[in-house]
């Protein structure tokens, strides 16, 4: 197969108002080539599932209007500080948050990549993540050893929770290179495999075309993602900007924290968000 | 004579003894005091010959903190590979209860923070969990938090290996009893009284008849911590390491 590259524009085309979509957090690759498309096409009612941590990525989307429902471990912009679309938008009630913790998502990915309906996890007994969670169930561990399950005694029973599987309608990656068969390389962001395998689609932004198959070399073919995993792959250098891409470009901290106080106010983030779909950054500008 | 030292090298140096005797200490991210602490760990059991324990920062980039991602470091935690990590609170209550969520009633609340990020399972399996909080305040410390992002103990029955055995603050040091399920004053910080403790601690919690002081960093290990902790930390946390020891990066 020989890739055809699309427009970035085109990986979303076809995406439904409603879907669940995810992402893995800022510093695995942030997709914000790919926030823009969806912006621009005017996408609602997302339902956003952060692996397993929500950044910039999600703010912007929270803050556009495109996000119903965002699932995860949290959402914050780190040492900037909180993210000011998202804090707003749970607040005023037009996000749904699902609070979960981050070994929660990814083990519900990794039950959506093994085809199961749900995965085990330790921890979460007691918290209000799981008074506000009606989708997952506690049980009593059925294979405890002899004399530590006694469904008589409440307390023998090894209760552990049941993540339901995610699998999302379609995964967005912003990764270092592409071959021209398909596949990705994620490096050492290899966690993006998980993701990619359970979500229905993939469609990924890439920095560069690599030459010849990047599963012929072998130092790099434990951070592919197969080719039978992605629907499309568009190019995008210096796509996760403002965030950074490791060992490609910094961060733009500037440009973050200018973002903080920008959409600090509905209007600011109106502005922001207006510059951000010309492409008129400061990093941009910086680049060019 | 004791040298003088900063605030944040008292937090660094209480902590750090909480630490003796780990052999994987994790730490979260925005946590450079107490990433600090597992470092000065590391530097001080180094200098008696003995092996400093693994020191692994969540989000690092440098080879030497980097874990192998999310998943790898949830499961060796899983696994009882992760002897120490920290947590801290929007709100933190008397039975070590933590919020991260936010204030008032959910999802709606009138103050949202981030999330419970790993929290509610990082409690739960790593045996010598520490609270840390830069704010000692009734907002902060309060009799029952609006969310439990993660709960302080847990029925019997439950599996928990892990859970809190400290509360560190810029006051004073508390322990956790796991039994009684409550804090008990261990030291207070020089110049701090009982009663300030008191008055801004919201929960109940135990004293003895006369709380020691806690004991200043002594010189040396103001001169490991000025000297190869202050690199190092600088690496994960840079504006941290400029701002408390005036330190760069040891190979940037």
């Amino acid at each position: 197969m020989t890739l055809q590259l699309a427009s970035v524009d085109a990986l979303v085309a076809d995406l439904a108002d409603g879907a669940v979509v995810a992402a893995m957090k800022d510093t695995s690759g942030a997709p914000m080539a790919l926030a823009r498309a969806l912006i621009g096409k005017g996408v609602r009612g997302l339902h956003l599932v952060n692996m397993p941590t929500g950044g910039l990525f999600a703010d912007v989307l929270i803050g556009a209007g495109c996000v119903a429902t965002v699932e995860g471990g949290g959402v914050s912009l780190g040492e900037y500080g909180q993210a000011p679309c998202f804090v707003r938008a749970v607040k005023s009630g037009a996000v749904r948050p699902l609070d979960t913790t981050c070994p929660a998502v990814y083990a519900a990915l990794q039950a959506g990549e093994k085809g199961i309906p749900f995965m085990p996890l330790r921890g979460l007994i007691g918290s209000d993540i799981l008074t506000h969670r009606a989708d997952y169930k506690i049980v009593d561990n059925p294979i405890a050893p002899p004399g530590t399950h006694d469904p008589a005694d409440r307390a023998m029973r090894d209760p552990i929770v049941l993540i339901p599987a995610i699998r999302p309608d379609l995964a967005l990656i912003h990764a270092p290179l592409a071959d021209r068969d398909g596949n990705l390389w994620v490096g050492r962001d290899h966690e993006l495999r998980i993701l990619a395998h359970a979500a229905r689609h993939t469609v990924a932004t890439v920095e560069q075309i690599a030459a010849g198959n990047l599963n012929a070399d072998p130092l790099r073919s434990a951070g592919v993602i197969s080719a039978l995993y992605v629907d499309a792959v568009a190019l995008a250098p210096r796509g996760a900007l403002p965030c950074g891409m490791a060992g490609l470009y910094e961060a733009d901290g500037a440009a973050i924290a200018a973002y903080v106080q920008a959409a600090a106010t509905p209007e600011g983030f109106r502005a922001w968000l207006d510059a951000f779909l010309a492409g008129d950054t400061p990093a941009r500008r910086a680049a060019e | 004579m004791a040298e003088s030292y900063r605030a944040e090298e008292l937090l660094i140096a209480v902590v750090c003894r909480l630490l003796e005797g780990s052999r994987h200490i994790a730490v979260g991210v925005s946590s450079p005091i107490p990433g600090s602490a597992a470092l000065l760990r590391r530097a001080l059991d180094d200098r008696i010959g003995g092996t400093g324990p693994k020191v692994s920062v969540i989000g690092a980039e440098s080879p030497e903190f980097r874990t192998d991602g999310g998943v790898d470091m949830f499961d060796c935690a899983g696994q009882g590979r992760v002897d120490a990590f920290f947590l801290s609170g929007g709100q933190i209550d008397g039975e070590a209860n933590i919020n991260l969520v936010g204030v008032g009633d959910y999802p709606r609340q009138k103050a949202r923070w981030g999330g419970s990020f790993g929290s509610a399972y990082l409690y739960f399996v790593v045996p010598r969990v520490i609270l840390f909080r830069e704010e000692h305040s009734r907002r902060v410390l309060v009799p029952k938090v609006d969310f439990v992002s993660a709960p302080g103990w847990s029925p019997a029955g439950v599996y928990r290996p892990g859970g809190p055995v400290a509360l560190v603050t810029p006051l004073c040091l508390f322990t956790f009893d796991k039994a009684r399920r409550r804090f008990a004053l261990a030291s207070r910080h020089p110049g701090v009284t009982l009663e300030r403790v008191r008055d801004e601690t919201g929960f109940d919690f135990d004293a003895p008849g006369n709380v020691p002081e806690t004991i200043p960093p002594q010189n040396e290990w103001l001169a490991l911590l000025r000297g190869r902790v202050a690199r190092e930390i600088a690496d994960p946390y840079p504006k941290f390491a400029a701002r408390v020891f005036g330190a760069a990066p040891a190979a940037a």
